[in-house]
């Protein structure tokens, strides 16, 4: 039995339905990533699990309880959310916002325990952004400062973290360094992480459990290498493509075929099972 | 090591058996020396006027230590009964404008916000208007009571018109505020406009905003608000953080959003109230004294509110000050003071803003 998972799930906005009847299990310290074109309904559909987004209908549940029945801090001291572009007010150092992901755990009286001290200075470590605990967050790189929110949400010490594209905005380099901490945290903290993710061969390198959703379905789902076909990318992005293997790990490489410069492209064949280099003119 | 090591030197951390809490470093030293100016200042202001008394023998008639001087009788009356209640005012105005802005900025996360964004200055101005204009006669102890009506009414209708679909944006908040404030300007126009000249002159005094004349009163009025409502600001401090971080993050910490953010803005409009209530609109204190403690203590509430509130009430003491001197024997009211302080101070702001980027 997973810890998340949603029965009959329905999400909606306003008069907009994104989501209906969807059943859904997040399997347990693992990387779950969900993949699917703009406005599929995967980012709502982690808001919907995160209790961001009251559900019109069914309901989801952590260890068979309903998340909207659970107290909000209870819920927040086993499920952390990581929201996508998170602002920090202005001037507010990363120490002093990583030990706000101890809120859940603080009360009137128990404001700043040696244990929130301990979990908050681990985060830091963990994340390896001690080095600029003091500096404001506005005054940090993209990468350092999605590395000072994972640690706030890390702070949380929650087992479950979720998180809307964690890497968007980012430069490349800082969107390895982001996917590799989390990486870490799940194999090295057993951390259950749900994310959303923009590009679907990060998602094939770093997930486990890969959930491609199209028009609010779940269209399917399961391990990158078994799920990622050049049918369902064409199914759920609308594109064609061919799939090779990932040269540095093994995982499924989609290559979209498209338009551009097609002239130069020499494909060794429509299988696609490796792909010669392409010079640069 | 030497990483942790500087961690631990910004924070102060106090943990008796059950309790455990935290503060910047700063905060202390900086609250002593406002409270250093403001006593100075406090001593020059009693002192000064057109029975001029020595700093000393203020100092001695305050702690009532002076009863053998010849004057004695004198100085008692113009310390304790004229002087100092209105300095006292002033201060505590300061501060209740202060902590307001300070929340109102904090639940919008906008530093431009100030404690009037919701209402309360036109809503407390037309009512005041409407009675000395269009009532008169009316005892004048009627007046601010009015003032808090008029100015919780308003508050209450924007935050009801803010409420869309089960929570109200700090946006949505922010423009019908700005929307409602622009009508109920237009009205106490009018309003002002059609009135008798005499009628008219006072409610312009009013508006300004001034503690002249106040008594002991007005200051018991006023504290007993803030007795209650500026602790239940420090202690919503933490909340008041979390909701800084974005609605999304604070749901994810465990915060109930909506719930806290309404609690703080009937803090934040229970004290605007009560201060615009006994002196009137006075501007700029409630948004340049968070600002500038901002910027002396960091963005956290648990420093910020305290050094906020003390700063606000030493710039209203000072203000009052300079007011009632720049044009003896005549007076400045206060509100006028702060706002030729106020606004270069924003213009600065604003330029200095534009050169960073």
């Amino acid at each position: 039995m997973s810890q998340l998972n949603a029965h009959n799930l329905t999400l909606a906005y306003e008069n907009a339905l994104i989501i209906e009847g969807m059943e859904l299990t997040i399997p347990d310290g693992k990387i779950t990533a969900l993949v699917g074109p703009n406005g599929c309904g995967k980012s709502t559909l982690l808001r919907g699990i995160s209790r961001l987004l009251k559900p019109r209908g069914g309901n989801v549940l952590l260890e068979s309880q309903d998340i909207w029945k659970l107290p909000t801090k209870e819920l927040a001291k086993r499920l952390g959310i990581l929201p996508q572009g998170p602002v920090a007010p202005e001037g507010l150092t990363v120490h002093e916002l990583v030990a706000q992901g101890r809120y859940p755990h603080q009360s009137w009286l128990q404001q700043w325990s040696p244990e929130d001290e301990r979990i908050t200075h681990e985060a830091l470590e963990i994340t390896n952004v001690t080095e600029f605990a003091d500096r404001p967050v506005d005054t940090l790189s993209g990468g350092q400062r999605q590395r000072a929110w994972i640690a706030m949400t890390l702070a949380q010490d929650s087992d479950i973290i979720l998180l809307d594209e964690p890497t968007t905005f980012l430069d490349l380099a800082y969107q390895i360094e982001v996917l590799d901490l989390l990486h870490e945290l799940n194999v090295e903290r057993g951390k259950t992480i749900v994310m959303v993710l923009h590009d679907l061969n990060q998602a094939c390198r770093y997930a486990d459990y890969l959930i491609a959703i199209r028009g609010g379905q779940i269209n399917a789902q399961g391990e990158p290498s078994l799920v990622v076909t050049e049918n369902l990318v064409r199914e759920v992005f609308g594109i064609d493509c061919k799939i090779i293997p990932d040269p540095v790990t093994n995982t499924p490489l989609v290559v979209p075929v498209g338009k551009a410069r097609k002239g130069r492209l020499h494909l060794p064949s429509l299988n696609g099972k490796h792909a010669e280099p392409v010079q640069n003119p | 090591m030497a990483a942790q090591h500087e961690l631990k030197s910004t924070w102060i951390t106090i943990r008796p058996r059950w309790l455990s809490f935290r503060l910047d470093k700063r905060v202390p030293k900086i609250a002593v020396l406002i409270l250093a100016f403001t006593f100075i200042t406090l001593v020059f202001s009693i002192s000064y006027g057109e029975y001029d008394i020595s700093p000393y023998e203020v100092v001695r008639t305050i702690l009532n230590i002076n009863q053998d001087h010849p004057d004695y009788a004198n100085y008692k009356l113009v310390v304790h009964t004229f002087r100092l209640p209105r300095i006292v005012l002033a201060f505590l105005v300061g501060a209740a404008l202060a902590t307001s802005g300070t929340l109102m900025q904090g639940i919008t996360r906008n530093p431009l916000a100030d404690p009037y964004l919701i209402g309360v200055s036109g809503g407390a101005s037309l009512a005041a208007v409407t009675i000395i204009v269009w009532v008169r006669d009316v005892p004048i102890g009627v007046l601010p009571w009015a003032a808090f009506v008029g100015a919780g009414l308003t508050a209450l209708a924007i935050y009801t018109l803010a409420w869309k679909g089960g929570k109200s944006t700090p946006i949505r908040l922010i423009l019908i505020g700005i929307a409602l404030e622009s009508v109920l300007g237009a009205v106490t126009t009018v309003m002002l406009l059609f009135g008798n000249i005499n009628d008219v002159q006072q409610a312009y005094v009013w508006l300004s905003g001034s503690v002249y004349g106040r008594n002991w009163e007005h200051v018991k009025a006023l504290g007993s608000w803030m007795v209650v409502f500026i602790p239940a600001a420090f202690l919503l401090a933490r909340q008041l953080n979390t909701l800084g971080l974005g609605d999304d993050t604070a749901k994810g910490l465990g915060l109930r959003v909506e719930w806290q953010r309404g609690l703080l803005m009937l803090i934040s409009v229970a004290l605007a109230a009560a201060a615009v209530a006994v002196a009137g609109t006075i501007g700029f204190v409630g948004l340049v004294a968070p600002h500038i403690a901002r910027r002396l203590v960091g963005p956290l509430h648990e420093g910020l509110l305290p050094v906020s509130a003390l700063f606000g009430g030493a710039l209203l003491v000072l203000a009052d000050l300079i007011g009632r001197w720049a044009i003896a024997p005549s007076e400045l009211p206060v509100g006028i003071v702060t706002a030729m302080i106020g606004a270069p101070y924003f213009l600065y702001l604003f330029y200095r803003n534009r050169n960073q980027q």
